[in-house]
């Protein structure tokens, strides 16, 4: 095997040196009652070419884009990857390393969260960001812990516009402990109804989604005024689609406290959905509740600048039960993705690129309108919104797929409350050409 | 980290087994670190401090000191109320270090039970206590 | 003695991305606009962030450049032990880049996404053999999250029973991260003490397990690298109280294809793919951490489920009342999980538990080499890493950070350094399998020629490193004045 490097003579040379006879003896220590594998039950192992094949055979049939056009959004979306983003990260100085524990032979990787974290402050108006977190939801679940962390309250309130999944992960975090989710609705214009929220009292934290699940974007100034009418409750802002913030005003400067939302769409392929990155910023003044890895800028011995891990004492191996996170690592290699990403379109191109953005979706959007179809939510939207299909459409979306085209997403299953509706986006790979045939076939 | 003979402990203070130091001072009690507990922390990096008015027992904990690899908690010496918080560490977390018994003090009290204060360790029996840990 | 691994090099300076930027230049190819300008409604327009702008040759050489300050597995032995630093395999990077997984939506209909699905499938069923637990979830998108989420299977086990259970025992040899993990499910840890073989004494157990206590979280092999060598009699302590045991399998490179965990008493157990099955680090995630359970726990996984009837297709399901629910926003890192299938597949079940001997063998091998060298504070045979201590050299003021960043220079990464926390000022080897005699060989010379340094040449140690882009730096100034961000 290409990978064990061994041959018989050294393993013999070496187990004399060890003392043992041979390679099971290392395992004198095992009790006999758990040494009972003799055999795992595995295929034979392959080749590395009978594993391209197999490989090859299995993503056959897979409906991934481009073959595939797939207006499908939801908390993962597809945009360009500049080949420059894609060819860096294979470097192997970057993929092999592990956390920057030695920072003298870190500082590449060191100097790359350090920069990706200014760019999200810079992105989300904010004025800290971590290292990253798994994902978007996972981000939201740990951004209301700190909430409560910080407010020192025991309730949450959740937009029922966040993401689905991501507040079923909120949920699972939350189901084993004292503290509660209240959620609030959203409104007939597809925005969430904030004033609920001033029926609530003792909140740690309030949390939103802008653009929201629906694509509608949340009015953050009100929502502010809102929640910070109680000094002591933190607003919270999650995203999904940070391409919003090249075009929209970003929710630092609407007044979060927090802001936590999926990277994805910064130069990481769709991948089935991971792996992601969880953007999380916040106000200065909350740093040392913060989860997650910190990245600053020091010093070394002869007076040059470098980077080192810094304000580890919030962290799981020091704090122990009382750490901020259980967070070990982060998504290192997928936040450095996203810093190159962000490098390489640069401040003028993403106001350029998410203004195309925006203009390809109203472009559908107008398009749908005018074959008829009915747009249930009138808030402004970014990169995806709701459309109304009319009765049997589930026909014509199987008979779609045939034609290698994936109509959006069916949100029944989510919102009983809109049979019938589609989220459906549009990001600056479908051409115009793809939104007509779309418009096209599902008018026909 | 320094001998036991190579640093400070003035007279005038009382201490804890934890290794605050309290200092009377008219109707309230200031409360730091002794030489030793800063010596063992190493620099010191953050002082987590309560707000004014908080109340604590005796030793309850009231905040924490760090460095950068550690955590310690703070316990009250006595019971009381917090009158007075020192917010120059914020930015000269150093002076804990630098000056543990002056600038690097952390709060002042008042006391719930001010005969607490005569229940505490002078400098003699915290000394004593210390050798007994080195050996 | 011969050349050290370590030399000069030429590497270069190079600035923060926006010291370099200029305005107007561009590094994108920005797509063809083919639709108009649509309104748009002023109140909700912002100014877009001020990021440097730069050509594709700036950000190309920024990040070449940058690269270069790193030391990964390709550059060297990196023996950083409990982190399984083992040779990650370039074809399992060329499958997770195939265009039918990487631009594949999550949220494809099931007829669309089989080949994923299939491979989610499969890959549980090997985890499965491997561990001799025969239900998997591969969701956790890194070791802590597998934790936490064997803490909400104690959790919801425990309430199902109708006796929800607030202590959870944890040896002074576990990961640092387990009492944080226990935390969130609201445990609190019971810390338990290793005896001085460096393992768990049953009587210790007994007297600690009660009714209360949900069960054990255990490291096994532990961060001594030594088999919990009671292991079973202790999961019966734990059972008859019951509790459920939990092992931490960060450790599992030692082990694959010797030992059963599902007889050694395990109930829930957490892989770290990034470790034994060598997908990369990437100088901190993505990982992924699978969890492995007893039939009778299975139906508290976390969904989504992959199912799959006889004659039908590959499916997702979401019917599982007693699951703790959803810990991803979609199924976990399906991009490491491919690359593990690979591995896998790639291995085989001869080659998984040859690699396991080996990693135990090279450990055993630097052990005997360097214990006259070093202080072993427990001499006996280890697993797959090896601990010492800097007790030796201390008498020559010289510590482990000494010895670690000296290492450098030689051209090794350094050990895990000051952890486990039972042995004062540690130093905790773990080679794997994947590194050959003559690369542990000069590994081993260096070491020793580290201790000559102490005795002869101590200025060496305490000025290194002096080779690498940056010396030490100044912690205590990052964490006093913390500047995040620029």
């Amino acid at each position: 095997m290409r990978y064990l490097p061994h041959t018989d003579e050294e393993i013999t040379e070496m187990l004399q040196v060890v003392g043992v006879d041979n390679l099971e003896d290392l395992y004198k220590s095992c009790p006999r009652g758990c040494c009972t594998i003799t055999d795992m039950d595995l295929p034979d192992p392959l080749t590395e070419w009978e594993l391209n094949r197999h490989m090859d055979e299995l993503t056959a049939g897979m409906g991934a884009s481009p073959e595939y056009k797939v207006f499908l959004g939801a908390g993962s979306y597809d945009h360009f990857i500049p080949s420059a983003v894609q060819y860096l990260l294979s470097r192997s100085e970057f993929i092999t390393a592990y956390t920057p524990y030695q920072p003298e032979i870190s500082q590449g990787t060191l100097q790359a969260i350090y920069e990706y974290q200014t760019l999200v402050t810079w992105l989300t108006g904010m004025d800290v960001a971590n290292a990253s977190m798994y994902d978007g939801a996972s981000g939201l679940a740990e951004a209301l812990l700190m909430s409560i962390r910080v407010a020192r309250r025991k309730k949450v309130a959740v937009s029922t516009a966040i993401h689905p999944h991501y507040r079923q992960v909120v949920n699972t975090y939350f189901s084993p402990t004292e503290y509660e989710v209240v959620e609030i609705p959203y409104l007939e214009n597809g925005r969430t109804d904030i004033s609920r929220i001033g029926n609530l009292d003792e909140l740690a934290g309030v949390a939103v989604q802008s653009p929201n699940f629906f694509g509608c974007v949340e009015d953050l100034g009100a929502l502010g005024d809102i929640v910070h009418s109680d000094p002591k409750t933190l607003m919270v802002v999650a995203f999904s689609e940070p391409m919003t913030y090249g075009l929209l005003k970003n929710p630092g400067s609407l007044g979060a406290d927090i802001v936590c939302g999926e990277g994805q769409s910064f130069g990481i392929p769709r991948s089935f959905g991971g792996p992601g990155l969880g953007m999380f910023a916040a106000k200065q003044k909350y740093v040392r509740n913060m989860p997650g890895r910190l990245i600053g800028q020091t010093l070394d011995k002869d007076g040059q600048r470098g980077f080192v891990l810094t304000l580890a004492t919030r962290e799981q191996h020091i704090r122990r039960e009382k750490a901020t996170s259980n967070i070990c690592s982060n998504q290192g290699l997928c936040a450095t993705a996203s810093a190159m990403y962000m490098a390489t379109v640069g401040g003028t191109g993403l106001r350029d690129l998410a203004r195309l953005n925006y203009d390809k979706n109203e472009y559908l959007k107008n398009e749908l309108a005018q074959a008829g179809f009915s747009l249930p939510f009138n808030s402004p939207t970014f990169n995806e919104f709701v459309v109304k299909f009319p009765d049997g459409f589930e026909n014509t979306y199987q008979k779609l797929l045939e034609k290698k085209i994936v109509a959006g997403l069916a949100l029944e299953n989510y919102y009983p409350e809109l049979p019938g509706c589609y989220l459906l986006c549009a990001t600056e790979t479908s051409t115009r050409e793809d939104l007509d045939i779309l418009v096209k076939e599902v008018t026909s | 980290m320094k001998e036991i003979s190579e640093l400070t402990f003035p007279d005038d203070l009382r201490y804890t087994k934890d290794h605050e130091w309290a200092k009377q001072d008219g109707d309230t009690i200031k409360i730091g670190i002794s030489a030793y507990a800063q010596d063992q922390l190493g620099d010191i990096v953050f002082v987590e401090l309560p707000a004014v008015g908080d109340t604590f027992d005796k030793g309850g904990e009231f905040g924490t000191v760090e460095s950068v690899k550690a955590v310690s908690e703070l316990y009250m010496p006595m019971g009381g109320e917090i009158a007075a918080i020192n917010e120059a560490l914020e930015d000269t977390p150093e002076s804990v270090n630098n000056a543990p018994y002056t600038d690097g003090w952390m709060i002042e009290i008042k006391p719930g039970d001010p005969d607490e204060y005569n229940a505490l360790m002078d400098k003699a029996a915290y000394l004593d206590m210390l050798k007994g840990q080195e050996s | 003695m011969k050349a050290s691994v370590g030399t000069k090099g030429l590497i270069f300076n190079e600035p923060l991305l926006w010291e370099k930027g200029v305005d107007g230049r561009r590094g994108f190819s920005m797509p063809t606009r083919d639709v108009d300008e649509a309104p748009l409604d002023e109140s909700i327009r912002g100014d877009g962030p001020q990021f440097p702008d730069l050509s594709e040759v700036d950000v190309v050489r920024h990040y070449t450049h940058l690269s270069q300050w790193n030391f990964g597995v390709d550059s060297g032995m990196y023996p950083l032990g409990s982190c399984t630093m083992k040779y990650n395999p370039k074809t399992n990077e060329r499958q997770a880049a195939l265009s039918g997984f990487t631009g594949a939506h999550p949220l494809l209909p099931d007829q669309l996404s089989q080949g994923a699905l299939q491979l989610l499938y499969d890959l549980e069923r090997y985890l499965a053999a491997v561990t001799g637990l025969p239900a998997v979830t591969v969701q956790p998108a890194a070791g802590s999250q597998g934790e936490l989420t064997g803490m909400l299977v104690f959790y919801a086990y425990h309430k199902s029973k109708g006796q929800p259970r607030t202590k959870v025992l944890i040896p002074d040899t576990a990961h640092g991260t387990n009492p944080a993990s226990a935390a969130l499910c609201g445990f609190k840890s019971v810390a338990v003490k290793s005896n001085e073989k460096g393992i768990l004494d049953p009587a210790n157990i007994s007297g600690l397990m009660d009714e209360d206590t949900a069960g054990i979280m255990v490291t096994n092999p532990n961060t001594l690298g030594l088999f919990e060598e009671n292991i079973i009699e202790i999961a019966e302590i734990v059972h008859n109280k019951g509790g459920l045991v939990y092992a931490d399998g960060a450790n599992m490179n030692a082990i694959m294809g010797m030992v059963n965990m599902a007889d050694s008493g395990v109930d829930v157990l957490h892989l770290n793919l990034h470790k034994t099955f060598s997908t990369p680090h990437g100088g901190g995630g993505p990982g992924a951490g699978p969890v492995c359970v007893t039939a009778a726990l299975e139906k508290f996984l976390p969904v989504p489920r992959v199912v799959k009837k006889e004659n039908e297709a590959y499916s997702l399901s979401w019917n599982h009342p007693d699951s703790v629910g959803r810990l991803h926003a979609f199924y976990g890192n399906f991009g490491i999980l491919v690359r593990a299938y690979s591995y896998i597949r790639s291995m085989g079940a001869g080659n998984l538990k040859k690699a396991s001997q080996l990693a135990v063998l090279n450990a055993n091998y630097i052990k005997e080499n360097l214990k006259d060298t070093y202080d072993l504070p427990y001499d006996r045979a280890c697993m797959h890493e090896c601990v010492f201590s800097d007790k030796n050299q201390n008498q020559y003021n010289i510590t482990t950070l000494d010895i670690a960043k000296r290492l450098m220079e030689y051209g090794f990464h350094p050990p895990t350094i000051y952890f486990p926390l039972v042995v004062h000022g540690a130093i905790m080897i773990e080679p794997t399998e994947t590194e050959c005699k003559n690369d542990l060989d000069a590994f081993i010379a260096a070491m020793k020629a580290i201790d000559r340094e102490t005795r002869e040449n101590p200025e060496l140690l305490t000025e290194a490193p002096r080779i690498p882009k940056v010396r030490r730096l100044d912690e205590t100034l990052a964490a006093r004045k913390p500047k995040l961000a620029g």
